[in-house]
């Protein structure tokens, strides 16, 4: 009983802080995702539509998914020439890694349309490009939010450790317990509302993936 | 950039504690250690849950709330809990390391073509026969893809050993921010990096020996050798 007393207190007296710490993780987290869903879009189309493309973006998306994540917050300011401590390090660092996951996932899922699909939409008189926006994309979307699930919520864990190098989000709250001598209740605050927000974040993504696609619902699949 | 500290030769002495062979070999040990224990709890259970169906349910959602869980966290809690040294390390990189074995080790068995199994049963295999001989071989591209990707977040996250006193390659990435030493930071940066690289490449080719030529498809492609039979056999698609 005593422990959630003190995890009281803690909240009580560090509400504020607490509260500032999970604003900038949901920043730092979301953000990347954002312009990484719409830069994987144009660059998903490329790598479905150009086999050419297809080699060189996989490979690069796994070597990029292989470089640990301290050591790339670490060298981007070094590449990009920002300081160690500014943020855009942070949503730089984690754009690419979104971008490596969803530029696979987008080209997956678009290469998953039926072809028999496409040929169905060119006959009845679609232009390419509304084609691509109104029949293609729709039906590749289940595949493509699957991939936006895992790049959120992986994000979302993967900004804590931003607070090793000074920057804040919720990974503050471990390093606050660790300077406080392995003081557990901002650690376990930390740990809470991290995985809650990766919970709220994957659970809005598949509501917004029922509200995209109805169909999927009526037939029954899953 | 700078690569003074990298390209300093006195930094690759062999026989210096805090020089960089000393130091990979750090990092690959609390690597090493964390996935031994991983690859022993996990592997058995996803094998055991893709093989009976049962418990499926823990099986996807351990793998999901492994996700979720920054490592950080549970590092510091850990320490909280038993105090400083290479058990809270060892124990944070260990959950790290057991949801993507157990999920990719689940996925993979269920992944085996019902049909198969059923063959197998027909010509008389036992249970721990059919799981061993026909269901392990057909999943282990997914398994050992699993297995790659935790090695790949375990040497990752290794890094943050040092930041609690211990050794390995983030000693480097903390003491040169400590000081200020950008130079020390990209040297360990790109050590760890090039590391996480290398083992990749490492397990690829160990997992090219392990699985057998005609589940990965191999066998299709090599001229001649595929009959019109061989075709007939599904090939489980990697996931990773």
């Amino acid at each position: 009983m005593s422990f959630f007393s003190e995890l009281w207190d803690y909240l009580d007296i560090n509400h504020s802080s607490v509260v500032e710490a999970l604003t900038q993780h949901i920043w730092l987290a979301l953000l990347p995702v954002a312009i990484a869903f719409v830069l994987a879009l144009p660059l998903g189309w490329a790598v479905d539509r150009f086999g050419v493309f297809k080699h060189i973006a996989l490979t690069l998306g796994s070597i990029i998914y292989t470089i640990p994540s301290l050591a790339l917050l670490l060298l981007i300011p070094g590449v990009v020439g920002t300081s160690i401590l500014d943020p855009t390090n942070v949503v730089i660092a984690l754009t690419l890694y979104s971008l490596a996951l969803l530029v696979r996932t987008t080209a997956d899922g678009l290469g998953s349309v039926d072809d028999s699909v496409l040929q169905a939409a060119t006959a009845m008189g679609y232009k390419p490009a509304k084609r691509w926006f109104t029949v293609q994309l729709p039906l590749a979307m289940p595949v493509i939010l699957a991939g936006l699930r895992v790049a959120t919520v992986a994000n979302v864990s993967m900004v804590s450790v931003a607070a090793l190098i000074g920057i804040g989000g919720l990974g503050q709250l471990f390093t606050r317990g660790f300077q406080l001598g392995f003081y557990a209740p901002p650690i376990v605050i930390g740990l809470v509302l991290s995985v809650l927000l990766a919970l709220v974040a994957d659970i809005v993504i598949v509501l917004v993936q029922r509200w995209l696609t109805p169909w999927a619902r009526a037939a029954g699949a899953r | 950039m700078n690569f003074d500290f990298l390209l300093d030769g006195a930094n690759w002495s062999l026989s210096a504690p805090d020089a960089f062979p000393h130091r990979i070999l750090e990092h690959l040990g609390y690597t090493g250690l964390a996935l031994l224990i991983a690859v022993a709890i996990a592997f058995p259970i996803g094998m055991w849950i893709g093989h009976t169906g049962r418990g499926a349910f823990v099986a996807i959602n351990v793998g999901n709330a492994g996700r979720a869980l920054p490592t950080l966290g549970v590092l510091m809690l850990a320490l909280s809990l038993v105090g400083i040294g290479l058990l809270p390390v060892t124990v944070a990189l260990v959950i790290l390391a057991v949801p993507p074995i157990l999920a990719t080790t689940y996925a993979g068995v269920r992944a085996v073509p019902g049909e198969t199994v059923d063959a197998a049963r027909g010509v008389g295999m036992t249970s721990t026969q059919i799981a061993l001989r026909v269901e392990l071989p057909i999943a282990l591209p997914i398994v050992l893809g699993g297995l790659r990707n935790a090695t790949l977040q375990v040497i990752s996250t290794a890094t943050i050993a040092a930041y609690v006193g211990l050794g390995g390659l983030g000693r480097y990435l903390f003491d040169g921010l400590s000081v200020s030493d950008y130079s020390q930071v990209v040297a360990g940066a790109v050590v760890v990096a090039v590391l996480a690289v290398v083992v990749d490449l490492l397990l690829a080719g160990i997992q090219r020996l392990l699985v057998s030529p005609g589940i990965d498809g191999r066998a299709l492609r090599a001229p001649r050798r595929a009959s019109a039979d061989v075709a007939a056999v599904p090939v489980p698609q990697s996931t990773t």
